[in-house]
């Protein structure tokens, strides 16, 4: 069985701050990692692999760094590694995106494709869905469980106050959540291997099979207008009132804050 | 000269600190507090090959080197003494022995469970009366047929209990002295084969720490390690592979000790500002931030020369003098930096300074080191 | 191409014939944004035997429900609601389509978009129409919530954004309002995109874990007792929250350890943190200072956790709190 695993370097958001000054991100220095529902994506593939026997390639559409996520997939145990990579493919949106790396997948050959639910710095949660659409293939999103029976996979998709037990015949996706595992450690030789007996591959633009109008920048049905800091906390307020006036006042707040 | 960690010894850094960070700081506070062993932090490191780093592959081990060993200590070390010396105990000492003066049946038989972590290793060399002059060993090793048997006791044994494969010294031939010392392998469950209490200690107080005992304990004659009297041999030549782990151990110590006393001083106000912004707390942290940072360079350095494959007797000693000088003495000024706070369980600097002073002393007393590296100097 | 397109369609989630909260949310935004564009609310509600269920929608401000009502469509799945939608798309062609960012909606929005070809903008927090461009503005979180992006999609039809739940606001039920209720043709064409749906299994128990909620409801020394963390409980309960605490409470045997927030107990970085009868001290502080939004209780002016509240209200939490349970119980019964 063969499964391809899209998987996403990503800054490490809970370490990201702004710059209290200029009120602007403050990339430099943040560390990046594996996207964490890619890696729970990646450990069901394992698992499926130290089960039956499966192939287990990854695949990750990024800058030339990137190279380092997949060295860590292939640390995990992964076995072949793709780096779709080259400056026609960037600030693409999740069309462009999904296009990309549906055309690249197509040239693998896959039972199962598994994604992450959301990358947790575009937090969209579309390019898995939208890539099974390219390939006109099932996609089963928010999987807590996966098995495989023969030719079908059987999956636990999660809803807000249920679950639904889903069967489907592949070659079908899933989007993996992070609680469908506990993704397992890199072993020091894993990683060791991964630099220095294997490789990943480049995948550039010519490697690609997909219209130059369904690429990058250009290829992106949305873009970005405008982007801002989250306003910054001003000191906060202290109020000395009665119950009522208090309450009111808490409430208020809330409801601004789209808390409540 | 490059001193920059290679890609891969930088991520198998990262896995280190996550794990320390996940499954080894949650439990220091307890594990020190109660004297726990804490087994199911060994059995994780097992789980992701990390009781096997720095062997072949042929026998279970990682395949990576001494350098990627050293950083998994001193990850280790930054969080919890007791996991990073259960951890380097049965690395170099342990196992260590077995991989350098093994033989291939000895190494398939003992390092491969060694280093997937299957089992775990120590080292018996101390005896009451054998310390420093280790050369003075009194438990005595008889063949008789088929058989060594094993008559007298070890003490302050790290792992002692827990681990299942020991590498025990032991006098064959009491005439020739030093020469007359020979290593033997012994595993856990050998009648004859006892354990005494665990000791209460200063500090690494989850690492088991107990007597060995041996009262007409037979063990196969294939079990022999290294040559007939050359014991003495086989112990230095491993305790120097050791004195990297330990020197690693230290460092961490001092590291994690410095990263305590850096977040309190920013947090901690007094007359009105943070204690920070005192030139006294100032340069109490350059200090020891530069003492931290000549003691890596000397780790660093002994462990690749090890792996270079080049005589690493006095780097080690260096390194391991000097790391256990500033985990002693790092420790000490976060302690004091933290001030009140410093001296409760729960700010941890007060474990950190009492797990660091064993640092100067096992593995070769500060003392040993300095005949070591003096001894050098003055052929 | 923008005369071609019109109108703005929300998609009306339902389950097991209940109308989602955040279906009624997105009629009242679609709202304003027909109201800028001069045009007209469309609810698509898919579905097995739902038809009654649009005249509420209605009621709720839809100008128009176009209703798919076929057996495929009786449990979620993705394919069959995929292509009822596009389907109805391709027919209305609206020019702006709202979904909820649910775990259908999330399933269910990209597959349509991908199928019509357009831009889809997730977890929307603003929607506007820009004055003077007519340019549909959506604006989203980014970089887990430390950035804030504006995305437009101009050139493909529609626009399609989703929303989650408890963002927008629903307008006010009118029993009286009139509108338009299409029943749409349409058959499932089974392909193999098709999966099929074995067992549904409803959620029993929640596990407490103070780490994942999104609203902690903390208290301390000042709660004085294990029975007064009643009202603590009844505010988490009425807000959708969980109780915390803080050590002197969980020392003073009031509450379990796992709650303990703080140096020695977790740290925990919710959307909504209100602290009550916590002076603040330094390792509570720590545990729980990240947190997105922080309201204080205390009836010291003084308490250190005033530093970092965002709201701080010095007074009696023993008649503050209360109040506040019966004004959020009250607000939520208005939103049912």
């Amino acid at each position: 069985m063969n499964i391809v695993v899209c998987i996403k370097q990503v800054p490490d958001t809970n370490e990201v701050r702004i710059d209290p000054v200029r009120g602007t991100l403050i990339r430099e220095g943040v560390p990046t990692i594996m996207n964490p529902d890619d890696k729970a994506g990646l450990e069901a593939a394992l698992r499926l692999k130290d089960e039956m026997g499966a192939k287990v390639s990854v695949i990750s559409m990024g800058p030339m760094q990137a190279d380092l996520v997949l060295r860590e997939a292939l640390a995990m145990g992964a076995d072949e590694a793709y780096l779709v990579t080259d400056r026609a493919f960037g600030g693409a949106d999740t069309w462009a995106t999904s296009c990309t790396l549906a055309a690249a997948i197509s040239k693998m050959d896959y039972d199962l494709i598994i994604t992450g639910r959301q990358a947790i710095d575009g937090d969209t949660a579309q390019v898995g869905p939208e890539i099974a659409e390219h390939l006109q293939i099932p996609n089963i999103s928010y999987a807590e469980a996966v098995r495989v029976e023969g030719d079908e996979v059987v999956v636990k998709r999660q809803y807000e106050d249920r679950y639904h037990t889903v069967r489907a015949k592949m070659p079908a996706l899933l989007t993996a959540l992070s609680e469908l595992n506990d993704p397992r450690y890199m072993t020091p030789g894993g990683i060791f291997d991964a630099f220095r007996e294997k490789t990943v591959t480049i995948w550039t633009r010519a490697d690609v099979p997909v219209d130059d109008g369904n690429i990058g920048l250009n290829g992106s049905p949305t873009r970005v207008f405008r982007s801002f800091p989250k306003t910054v906390k001003a000191p906060g307020m202290k109020i000395e009132e009665g119950v009522d006036e208090s309450v009111q006042f808490v409430m208020d707040k809330l409801r601004e804050k789209y808390i409540l | 000269m490059d001193f920059t960690l290679s890609k891969e010894h930088a991520m198998a850094q990262q896995l280190f600190r996550d794990f320390a960070h996940r499954e080894v700081e949650p439990l220091a506070q307890e594990v020190d507090e109660f004297h726990r062993f804490p087994r199911e932090t060994v059995d994780k490191m097992a789980r992701c090959g990390m009781l096997g780093i720095p062997f072949a592959k042929e026998y279970g081990g990682q395949g990576c080197d001494t350098l990627a060993y050293v950083l998994a200590v001193e990850e280790m070390a930054k969080v919890c003494g007791t996991t990073s010396v259960i951890l380097s105990a049965h690395t170099s000492l342990g196992a260590g022995a077995i991989d350098r003066f093994g033989t291939a049946d000895q190494k398939k038989k003992y390092l491969t469970p060694l280093a997937t972590g299957e089992k775990l290793g120590a080292f018996a060399l101390t005896e009451p009366e054998a310390g420093t002059d280790a050369a003075g060993q009194q438990t005595k090793a008889v063949l008789d047929g088929d058989e060594w048997v094993i008559n007298g006791s070890k003490i302050f044994i790290t792992n002692a209990g827990e681990a299942d494969i020991y590498v025990v010294f032991a006098m064959t031939d009491k005439a020739q002295g030093t020469r007359g010392i020979s290593a033997f392998i012994v595993e856990k469950g050998t009648p004859g084969f006892e354990f005494g209490l665990p000791e209460k200690k200063m500090g690494i107080r989850g690492s088991s720490t107990r007597e060995l005992i041996f009262i007409d304990c037979r063990i196969p004659k294939e079990n022999l390690l290294g040559r007939e009297g050359k014991g003495f041999g086989v112990a230095m030549g491993t305790l120097d592979g050791g004195r990297i782990g330990i020197a690693a151990q230290a460092l961490g110590l001092a590291e994690g000790a410095l990263d305590k006393a850096v977040a309190y001083v920013k947090e901690r106000k007094q007359f009105g500002r943070p204690i920070a912004k005192f030139q006294n707390t100032q340069f109490q942290l350059a200090d020891m931030k530069c003492e931290i940072e000549a003691t890596r360079w000397m780790v660093y350095h002994a462990a690749a020369t090890k792996d270079a494959g080049q005589p690493y007797t006095v780097e080690a000693a260096l390194a391991k003098l000097k790391a256990a000088n500033v985990a002693s003495d790092v420790t000490r000024r976060a302690v004091q930096l933290l001030g009140g706070y410093g001296y409760i369980q729960e700010y941890d600097v007060e474990r950190m300074m009492r797990d660091a002073k064993i640092t100067e002393i096992y593995e070769g007393t500060s003392e040993v080191q300095r005949m070591v590296i003096s001894g050098a100097l003055l052929k | 191409m923008s005369k071609e397109y019109q109108g703005v369609l929300t998609f009306a989630q339902q389950v097991d014939g209940e109308i989602s909260g955040v279906s009624l949310e997105l009629i009242g935004k679609a709202r304003d944004l027909a109201h800028d564009l001069n045009t007209q609310v469309t609810a698509l509600l898919l579905g097995s035997g739902v038809r009654p269920l649009a005249q509420t929608l209605v009621e709720y401000g839809a100008d128009r429900v176009i209703v798919v009502d076929d057996k495929a469509l009786a449990t979620y799945t993705t394919e069959p609601y995929t292509q009822a939608m596009t389907d109805v798309i391709n027919e209305y062609k609206p020019e702006i389509v709202l979904v909820g960012a649910t775990a259908i909606g999330r399933d269910l929005g990209p597959r349509v978009a991908g199928r019509v070809h357009t831009g889809l903008t997730a977890d929307c927090t603003k929607l506007e129409i820009e004055p003077e461009t007519h340019a549909f503005h959506m604006t989203r979180p980014a970089f887990g919530g430390n950035l804030m992006a504006t995305i437009i999609c101009p050139e493909h039809r529609p626009q399609m954004a989703t929303v989650r739940p408890g963002v927008m606001v629903r307008e006010i039920r009118d029993a009286a309002r009139q509108g338009e209720i299409v029943d749409f043709l349409w058959t499932a064409k089974e392909n193999a995109c098709y999966v099929q749906v074995e067992d549904v299994i409803k959620k029993v128990s929640k596990k407490i874990d103070i780490q994942a909620a999104k609203i902690l409801v903390a208290g301390g020394r000042g709660v004085g007792s294990g029975e007064n963390f009643q009202l603590l409980q009844d505010l988490a309960d009425a807000i959708g929250g969980e109780v915390a605490s803080s050590r002197a409470a969980v020392d003073a045997g009031w509450q379990e350890k796992d709650r303990q927030v703080g140096q020695t107990g977790k740290t925990v970085r919710p959307n909504l943190y209100f602290a009550c009868g916590i002076s603040g001290a330094i390792q509570h502080m720590a545990g729980m200072e990240e947190s997105d939004y922080i309201v204080a209780i205390n009836k010291d002016p003084d308490a250190p956790i005033f530093g970092v509240a965002d709201v701080g209200i010095v007074g009696d939490l023993f008649k503050i709190v209360p109040k506040l349970t019966e004004e959020i119980r009250a607000y939520r019964q208005q939103q049912a």
